[in-house]
């Protein structure tokens, strides 16, 4: 079958001080294909769509829309020749009601009243159900992205570039939105799929290219590859899974029991009657889409939200009532899903991060004053031991790249040497080698005696290194059951709230 | 078209350069203001910041002015630089110099006209607890009931002022002299005056209290906890939670360390150069002092440079009243035009200003 072309990429390049982001990147995307952008983080896929949407000038090379040049000087105008794009990260306000939302992103809305009805009609005829006047901050993540996609729609789009569109997804929701994106394809409209999931990927697109250090790797057509072999090209190396040696499970480290808590944001959710037990060399796993307590949970067991004194218990004392520097000094540390800004300070330097935290702990502050010498060398010992890429401990946490103030961050908790370390997302933004020593690590951590709790909504990843399993729907916990033999199927039942059923038949195995 | 760019990381040399281009922008647009009121500006501009020093007729009397009028500056200025450090508001400092002066007069006052050595040290520590109190107001408000501190603690400074007049009208007013508005003169009861401790310095127990402070402040700051999270707390409030900062505690100490500096100012001020309880004892050292807390970067040894230097304008600002007849609010618009122009020569600390080709869609 032959397709007419849409768009066509020319030699693209963009560099920024330091980086090579784009190098001479070419490919072209037929009308009505869905065409996979694949590649890891930091391989220049935002980069490139970011050209192709009028939000970066490249430096050289150029593109072609149907035939005509194109060189969109900002994304009005790139709207206007018909691309459109749902970004990872969405523009939404809390606030706001849904047609409210979608109308501030529009050139010229119409009316209230005619908007409603047309966010209805879009909404129902590609299967995304919305509700025009309900509050955006009421909204679950996959329903938000819905309102980024209708407000794509109505502007009725040639090309529509989805960035990483599942990451905050169950499994069913994943099946909804391609069920849209399919209909969409079969009606002429072009998409660009940006995502690093290979099976994703091989489900959906057509054609696929693949990027890697800002280079095109190869156009390929997925479902004839293997996922394997794409992930090499990706990588450009071959990726060992982390080890697992067979460690026996000791006594229970933390309990958690019926514990109720409120979230301290408006928009937040609550915990409701969580159980659960954790094991010395255990790795739990906790699933769950964003935005169901998980940051409560995580803030809840760090200390930052206090709990009834009785109802979290470290080897059977209560620490419910503790705050983050008491519950540290007992060994129970975290590492907050936001980097910058929660697990460490953006504007202070990689010594004063490692500060704190570790202050109490690794005995850097005698009556209050900071040993610093003491300190530095403690941050060296994480960049060292974890492999961060920096020039050195001075170094501001904000100029690190995501995955290697990743790396520093989990590196300090770890060096804590606690008994038991709660990661809410660990791998999140993470490329794949970094994701590997950061596994790697928790696997060793649990393999020394200490209990883990992993909340992530990356299924693949807790696959991976949990033991048990648990998931996190609407502030509620499901019971732990253990991780073999799970499916990718079970899973997203769990999340979904519907699995414990389930899961009660299967605990009596 | 002018774009903006957010720096990767503030620029170092600006955060440095910043304050004197603020100083030096000022005497131009100063010198605009005062040939716009007639006067010779080059005239005016050596009277305010060189004459204060240099000159022969004036300088006797006017040096040792300086370290009277800059050491209440720094003393609050040192204060007030630690809790803005960690986004914590106070703009009420004037108000608790008026109440630290009051706790402290209050003391002299009961144990006149008692000799003891005592007396003193009770009445710094009266002073200083005096401030304290009145910055716990607006603190236990935010912390109990999420006020707003800025406005608390500022409207607090127009009670103080009543406070102020009502104790010299009333409770603290002279017996002696029941004519006359205002208290004893605490200069000539010797068991309570500050007296200048170096003869024609203008140095006395004030000057000596904010030269402690900066070392204490400064020590803080860089070798202790205590100001490594005054600092995590106002870059980055869910870290500092994170690494167990308890906000409203901070709120406390911070509020407290500028409340109770502020009240020792008052106290020095009242007991020594003021003299004594009067209406308009305050004469707006509590928001110089704002001034003098950015000037120095927030940082102890910047604030005893600003303050110096807006210890300066003040003796300068009252020569050229003296002498050009130029009125006293021309001053404090001088010293706005400071802060003026520091804040917004601080958006190229952290942003770069791009000139490029319009672009227009």
């Amino acid at each position: 079958m032959t397709r007419t072309t849409l768009l066509k990429v020319e030699g693209l390049s963009k560099s920024y001080p330091g980086v090579r982001a784009n190098d001479d990147v070419s490919f072209r995307i037929a009308e009505g294909q869905i065409h996979a952008l694949l590649g890891e983080n930091g391989a220049g896929k935002s980069t490139l769509v970011k050209m192709i949407y009028g939000l970066v000038r490249p430096d050289a090379g150029r593109m072609e829309l149907r035939g005509q040049s194109f060189a969109p000087g900002q994304p009005s105008e790139a709207r206007k020749s018909g691309v459109a794009m749902v970004f990872q990260h969405f523009s939404l306000f809390d606030a706001l009601d849904v047609a409210e939302n979608v109308a501030l992103g529009m050139e010229n809305p119409p009316p209230p009243r005619d908007l409603a009805r047309r966010i209805r009609t879009v909404s129902e005829e590609y299967g995304l159900p919305l509700d025009p006047s309900r509050l955006v901050g009421e909204l679950s993540a996959g329903e938000r992205q819905r309102v980024e996609i209708v407000r794509c729609l109505l502007q009725d789009p040639k090309l529509l570039i989805m960035d990483e569109p599942t990451s905050v997804l169950t499994p069913q929701e994943v099946d909804i939105l391609f069920r849209t994106l399919r209909k969409l394809a079969a009606e002429g409209t072009a998409i660009l799929y940006i995502s690093h999931k290979l099976e994703e990927i091989r489900a959906l697109c057509d054609e696929a290219t693949i990027l890697r250090d800002g280079k095109k790797i190869a156009t390929c057509d997925p479902r004839e590859r293997t996922a394997r072999e794409m992930a090499e090209l990706m990588v450009g190396e071959l990726l060992t899974p982390p080890e697992r040696p067979a460690r026996p499970r000791g006594d229970v480290v933390l309990a958690v029991e019926k514990l109720s808590l409120k979230s301290a944001n408006p928009f937040g959710t609550s915990l409701k009657e969580i159980s659960f037990q954790l094991h010395a060399g255990e790795v739990l796993g906790i699933a769950g889409v964003a935005g169901n307590g998980q940051d409560e949970l995580l803030l809840m067991l760090s200390g930052e939200l206090r709990a009834p004194r009785n109802q979290v218990r470290l080897r059977g004392q209560p620490v419910g009532h503790l705050g983050p520097t008491g519950r540290r000094g007992l060994g129970v540390v975290a590492a907050p899903e936001e980097r910058l800004g929660h697990a460490a300070a953006p504007d202070m330097s990689l010594t004063e991060n490692a500060l704190l935290s570790a202050a109490r702990r690794k005995g850097l502050e005698q009556g209050g004053f900071i040993d610093w010498a003491r300190t530095e060398a403690f941050a060296r010992q994480i960049i060292a031991r974890f492999d961060v890429r920096t020039p050195g401990p001075h170094v501001l946490a904000r100029a690190l790249s995501g995955g290697n103030l990743q790396k520093f961050v989990i590196g300090r908790e770890i060096e804590l040497d606690p008994d038991v370390i709660v990661v809410n997302q660990p791998t999140w933004g993470v490329d794949a080698s970094a994701a590997a020593t950061i596994r790697q690590a928790l696997l060793d951590l649990a393999g020394k005696g200490a209990g883990v709790l992993v909340i992530s909504q990356d299924l693949d990843e807790l696959l991976e290194v949990a033991d048990s399993f648990a998931a996190l729907n609407e502030g509620r916990l499901t019971r732990v059951r253990s991780a073999r033999g799970l499916t990718v199927e079970e899973i997203g039942l769990m999340m979904g709230g519907s699995g414990d059923m389930q899961v009660a038949h299967e605990a009596a195995e | 078209m002018i774009r903006l760019e957010k720096r990767k990381e503030p620029s170092r040399i600006w955060r440095i350069a910043n304050p004197f281009l603020a100083v030096a922008l000022t005497m131009i647009a100063g010198g605009l203001m005062f040939a716009a009121l007639g006067k010779d500006p080059l005239v005016a501009i050596r009277l305010i910041f060189f004459d204060p020093l240099f000159s022969e007729t004036f300088a006797s009397y006017s040096r040792p002015q300086l370290l009277i009028k800059a050491a209440p500056l720094i003393l609050i200025g040192v204060g007030l630089a630690i809790g803005f450090k960690a986004n914590i508001w106070n703009i009420g400092a004037e108000g608790q110099y008026i109440i630290g002066a009051l706790f402290g007069a209050g003391v002299a006052l009961a144990f006149f006209p008692a000799p003891g050595w005592y007396i003193f040290p009770l009445m710094i520590l009266a002073g200083a607890f005096g401030g304290f109190l009145w910055a716990m107001i607006p603190a236990i408000l935010k912390t109990r009931f999420n006020t707003n501190e800025i406005l608390v603690s500022l409207l607090l400074v127009y009670v103080a002022e009543r406070i102020l007049a009502a104790m010299a009208l009333g409770l603290m007013r002279n017996p002696d002299q029941p004519g006359f508005p205002g208290s004893r003169d605490l200069r000539r009861y010797e068991a309570a005056h500050n007296a200048e401790l170096i003869a024609n310095t203008g140095m006395h127990w004030g000057g000596v209290a904010a030269m402690i402070a900066v070392i204490f402040a400064y020590v803080m700051m860089t070798r202790h906890m205590l100001g490594f999270h005054v600092k995590l707390a106002g870059q980055a409030p869910r870290a500092a939670r994170f690494g167990g900062v308890s906000p409203a505690r901070l709120v406390v100490i911070c509020l407290g360390i500028s409340g109770a500096l502020a009240g020792l100012a008052g106290m020095f001020e009242v007991s020594g150069p003021g003299g004594q309880v009067r209406i308009e004892f305050a004469t707006g050292y509590g928001f110089t002092a704002i001034i003098v807390a950015f000037l120095g970067r927030l940082n102890p040894l910047g604030v005893v440079l600003a303050g110096l230097l807006l210890g300066l304008t003040y003796i300068g600002g009252e020569l050229a009243q003296m002498i050009l007849q130029i009125p006293g609010a021309a001053i404090q618009v001088f010293q706005g035009m400071l802060l003026f122009f520091l804040l917004a020569l601080d958006f190229q600390t952290n942003y770069r200003i791009r000139l490029t080709r319009g672009a227009a869609a």
